[in-house]
This record gives C-alpha cells, sequence and structure tokens, in this order.
C-alpha cells in the first residue's frame, strides 16, 4: 500500500474540485429560484442549497453516492431499478463481446502471421473498420440482426467485439512476430513442425502483449456494450440508465450510472492484469 | 576412406541478390571435414565464414556446387537431426527452467519423458551445470547460458557440433574457461566440431584444422592442420609451435584483406 496516500491524496483533491464545480454550476438555478420566492441567499445557503437540487446540472459527489447506494444495497437485485441488475446485463454482453473479440482478435492474428495473403489484405480492412464511428455502425447491427430474428444480449456482444477485436490483433501480430530469427532458425535446425514452432516459440513469446491487448480490449469492450444499448430502447443495461437519464434530466442517474461503468471497468480490466501477473509469473517472467 | 568425412563441400557457391548488386558470400569454397576433427572458420566478417556454417546446417542454400552432411544432402541431414547448432547468443526461453530449456529439442523431436529426463542429466553434467536445471536463465552468468545452450545442442547425441561465435559475447576470463571446458567435451564425445571465430588465439587453441577466410568474394585463403597435440593445456598459448601457427594464421588473414585496398 505504498502508493495509498498519493492516490487518496488525488482521489481527495478531485472530490474538493467537484464540490466547489457543483456550487459553480449550481448556482444559477438556485439564484433564480431565491428571486422568484422574494428572497435573497447568503453564501452557506447557497452552497447547501447547491449540494442538494433534485436536477441539478452537476450533482454533489455524496448524493451521486446516495443514489448509488440506494440503487444498489437498498434495492433487491432483480428490481428494474437495481444498479447492480443493470450492471450484470452490461458485464454479460462486455464479457460476451470480449471472449468474440479476443478470440476473433487471436484467430486473425494468427492467420496474419502465418498466410502471406491475409498478412497482405487483411490489416487494411481491420484498420479501416476501426475509423468508422461505432455511434454510426451499432443502430444499424442492432435492427439488422433484429430483423433476421436475433436480439438480447448477442447483438450488444457483436458490437463489443466490432470494438474489441481491434487491439488483439494488433497486439497478437506483433507478439507472434516477437521471435527472432536467430530462435526460428535453431527451431529449422531441430527440424520442428510449424505446430511446434507455434506453441512452443510464438504463442509463449507472445503471453506479454497478449495481455496487455486484452486490457485496452476490455475497457473497449464495455463501452461496445453500453453503445449497443442505446439504441435498444433503454430496456436494460448502463446505457438504458444513461440514456433514461438524460431524457428526463435525471443527472444524479446518469452519473450514478457512469460512475458504475467505471467502477465495472476497473474491476474487470483489473481481473485482466491479474490473470496477467499470475500467467507470466508461473512462466517465470515476472 | 569417403565413410570418415563428415562434412564436403565442392565447388560451393552462393550468391545473394541485394539492391546493391549480387553479393558473394561464397566463391568455389572446397573443404572436408573428417570425422572427430575440431575445424574453426576465421576471418575478417563479411568472409562468408558463418554463411558457410549455415549452409552446413541448412539455413542457407547454396547457389551453386554441392555440400553434404554425413553423405547426404544438408536438407537431408538436417530432417535426421545430424547435427546440434549453438548460435552467438544463448537464446534460452525465458519461460522455461534450465533443464526444460535442455529438453526443448527432445520434446520436439519426440523423446519418451525418462529418456529426456536422463539425457538432461547426462549433458547438464557435460556442462558443469548439474543442480541448475529449476533455475531460469535470467538466474544465470552469460557463461553459464551459452553452457546451457551447448548442453541443449548435445542433447540429442548429434555427432556434428554446429559453432557459430558462441563465445564471442562473453569476456575473456569466461572465454578462456570455455574455451578449456569445450576441448575437454570434445575429447570426451569425439563429435565433429565446426566452430565459427575471429578470434584467433581461439582458433589455434581448438582447433586441429584452422579454415582462413576472406571476403569480397567470401573464398577460403589457407587451410593449416595443427602440429599441437590433441591434450592442450590453457599455457599451450605461450609455446613457440603455438605463436608459430598464430603467426602464419594472422599473415593468411593479412593476405586476404589485401584485395581490399
Amino acid at each position: 500500500m505504498r502508493n495509498f496516500l498519493p492516490v487518496f491524496t488525488v482521489l481527495m483533491a478531485l472530490v474538493a474540485l467537484w464540490y466547489a464545480a457543483a456550487v459553480w454550476l449550481n448556482a444559477d438555478w438556485a439564484y433564480d429560484r431565491a428571486q422568484r420566492a422574494g428572497t435573497t441567499l447568503t453564501f452557506s445557503e447557497l452552497v447547501a442549497d447547491t449540494w442538494a437540487q433534485d436536477k441539478p446540472k452537476l450533482p454533489a459527489p455524496h448524493q451521486v453516492a446516495a443514489e448509488i447506494w440506494n440503487t444498489t444495497v437498498e434495492k433487491k437485485i432483480t428490481s428494474k431499478r437495481s444498479l447492480i441488475f443493470h450492471s450484470w446485463v452490461t458485464m454479460s454482453a462486455t464479457l460476451l463481446g470480449f471472449v468474440l473479440g479476443t478470440v476473433l482478435g487471436i484467430g486473425l492474428a494468427i492467420g496474419i502471421v502465418y498466410n502471406r495473403v491475409m498478412d497482405m489484405s487483411v490489416m487494411p480492412w481491420v484498420i479501416a473498420s476501426q475509423t468508422i464511428p461505432i455511434l454510426a455502425i451499432a443502430p444499424m447491427i442492432i435492427v439488422v440482426l433484429n430483423a433476421v430474428g436475433i436480439s438480447g444480449l448477442l447483438p450488444k456482444a457483436i458490437i463489443s467485439m466490432y470494438l474489441s477485436f481491434f487491439p488483439v490483433v494488433v497486439g497478437m501480430v506483433k507478439g507472434l512476430r516477437s521471435p527472432d530469427q536467430m530462435q526460428l532458425d535453431q527451431m529449422r535446425t531441430w527440424n520442428a513442425s510449424g505446430a511446434q514452432t507455434f506453441w512452443r516459440l510464438r504463442l509463449p513469446s507472445s503471453m506479454p502483449y497478449l495481455f496487455t491487448s486484452m486490457k485496452i480490449a476490455m475497457a473497449a469492450s464495455l463501452v461496445g456494450a453500453i453503445v449497443g444499448e442505446l439504441p435498444t430502447g433503454a430496456v436494460a443495461g448502463l446505457g438504458a440508465r444513461l440514456l433514461a437519464g438524460s431524457y428526463y434530466g435525471q443527472t444524479i442517474q446518469i452519473w450514478s450510472a457512469l460512475i458504475m461503468a467505471a467502477a465495472l471497468a476497473a474491476a474487470l480490466v483489473a481481473l485482466i492484469g491479474l490473470a496477467q501477473r499470475i500467467t507470466l509469473k508461473r512462466m517465470g517472467m515476472a | 576412406m569417403t565413410t570418415d568425412i563428415a562434412i564436403s563441400a565442392k565447388g560451393l557457391n552462393l550468391t545473394f541478390q541485394t539492391n546493391d548488386g549480387p553479393v558473394h558470400a561464397l566463391k568455389d569454397v572446397n573443404l572436408d571435414i573428417c570425422k572427430g576433427d575440431f575445424v574453426s572458420f576465421i576471418g575478417p566478417s563479411g568472409c562468408g565464414k558463418t554463411t558457410f556454417l549455415r549452409c552446413m546446417a541448412d539455413l542457407e542454400h547454396p547457389t551453386g556446387g554441392s555440400i553434404t552432411v554425413n553423405g547426404v544432402s544438408a536438407a537431408d541431414a538436417r530432417a535426421a537431426r545430424a547435427y546440434g547448432y549453438v548460435f552467438q547468443a544463448a537464446g534460452l526461453y525465458p519461460w522455461r527452467t534450465i533443464g526444460r530449456n535442455v529438453s526443448l529439442p527432445l520434446e520436439i523431436m519426440g523423446y519418451d519423458k525418462a529418456d529426456i529426463a536422463q539425457r538432461v542429466q547426462r549433458v547438464l553434467e557435460l556442462v558443469e551445470l548439474s543442480g541448475f536445471e529449476k533455475k531460469f536463465p535470467w538466474q544465470l552468468s552469460g557463461g553459464m547460458q551459452q553452457r546451457a545452450s551447448i548442453a541443449r545442442a548435445l542433447a540429442f547425441d548429434a555427432d556434428i557440433l554446429l559453432m557459430d561465435e558462441p563465445f564471442g559475447a562473453l569476456d575473456e576470463i569466461v572465454r578462456d574457461h570455455l574455451n578449456q571446458q569445450l576441448l575437454q567435451l570434445w575429447a570426451r564425445t569425439n563429435k565433429t566440431i565446426a566452430f565459427v571465430t575471429h578470434s584467433i588465439p581461439e582458433a589455434v587453441y581448438l582447433s586441429t584444422r584452422i579454415v582462413v577466410m576472406s571476403p569480397r568474394p567470401g573464398r577460403i585463403t589457407d587451410i593449416i592442420e595443427s602440429p599441437l597435440p590433441r591434450e592442450r593445456p590453457l599455457d599451450i598459448r605461450d609455446t613457440p609451435e603455438f605463436l608459430e601457427i598464430a603467426h602464419r594464421v594472422r599473415e593468411g588473414l593479412r593476405a586476404g584483406h589485401a584485395y581490399d585496398d
């Protein structure tokens, strides 16, 4: 816990900044209301008001914390208003999309490394796929898949996959190519087969690259799942909470969903970091 | 007496096509290496000594002439795992322990488990690394890593050992020690060794024959038979015989360079 103090200090500074910004941004509404009521506000009344509005421009941290508490601990998990329920919906799409994206990414990378035709042709398309704004393509994926009778988890997972396969392809192509010429020559002197070279040299060499890519892919996958929830008509998921919140001006709800999404991303990425540490340690590389 | 010849090159040519035109890496190279010989290849960089070694290993393909290893083509010899190759860098896999690094070629060649374990023990003993099989490469010094890589090349009992400047990256003291060990190992195993180096003392100390090469085009300029006995203590390097051979090697290298100016 050597870095606890610096992290804690920065966190406290951010919270202080947040409270100050809440006063500044919500002051107009507080003055407005006071004027209509024909009263004037002292500074302490102003601060108290800006930190306790129903639909503030920027809710204060404790308001968000209270909302998160209410919608997680106080609600049953099965409730439509439970943030845990919505997080679960988003997380399941994220994880499925992440797995699909990682498998697709590794598959494409193997193809690119081993097949000259794929090496020449696939990479430009992979890069082009990421220049298309996901917000533009997400509704089309949802609509098209819905038309062929696929709805629910899978369309969202496919959008997640679309975002998450990219870092895996790029990382794994580099990783599978990381053995140097000498190591490949060495395999040749033993008359090793292509499969032996892959399993014993290329794949183990690529492990550090794979985990780094998977961390980025996981974060991208969560973004994909949230974006995928927006055009589904805001039924369930953190994306749905964000959308519903913005329809009805429920800024506190938006912020609590945002923070939940950030916490979810941090937890998932940390999980990969843990798997990375364990794997590389067992391989003697960390 | 063709059965006594381990490696035979006849009129070997190798031309690389580069953007600056063709480069003659090897030109009309003829050489027979007898079984049990210790042959060193010495010359300035670009003389084709490593390329020649790589031709023996079927890592390069000659554009002319022929090369046989154990009486068959280099490709067949590689398929038959006729040689162990030691590179300049140890090239141990960081994710494998020393023992598992040495067993790597054995796994690839499909030896059974008990045989692998027994062979790993034996070759690690041969390079004086017994007790280190559970260590990871980064826990060993550079000299020990190179010894492990020699053990790995010995593990599958190929009777030819091809070594490409194996001690080039090590300091002089470690190098002396490893040279001595290599000679003992050669005496005990009776292998045929082809050894690339750019150190004159190393070539003279180790070899029964020294092949002097020169660049542009890469070719053999002199082949020196060493009169030194097979038993060689380190201080043999101070004897007049040793210095005389070293002198001849130096002369050969200088003659090869004269074409450059």
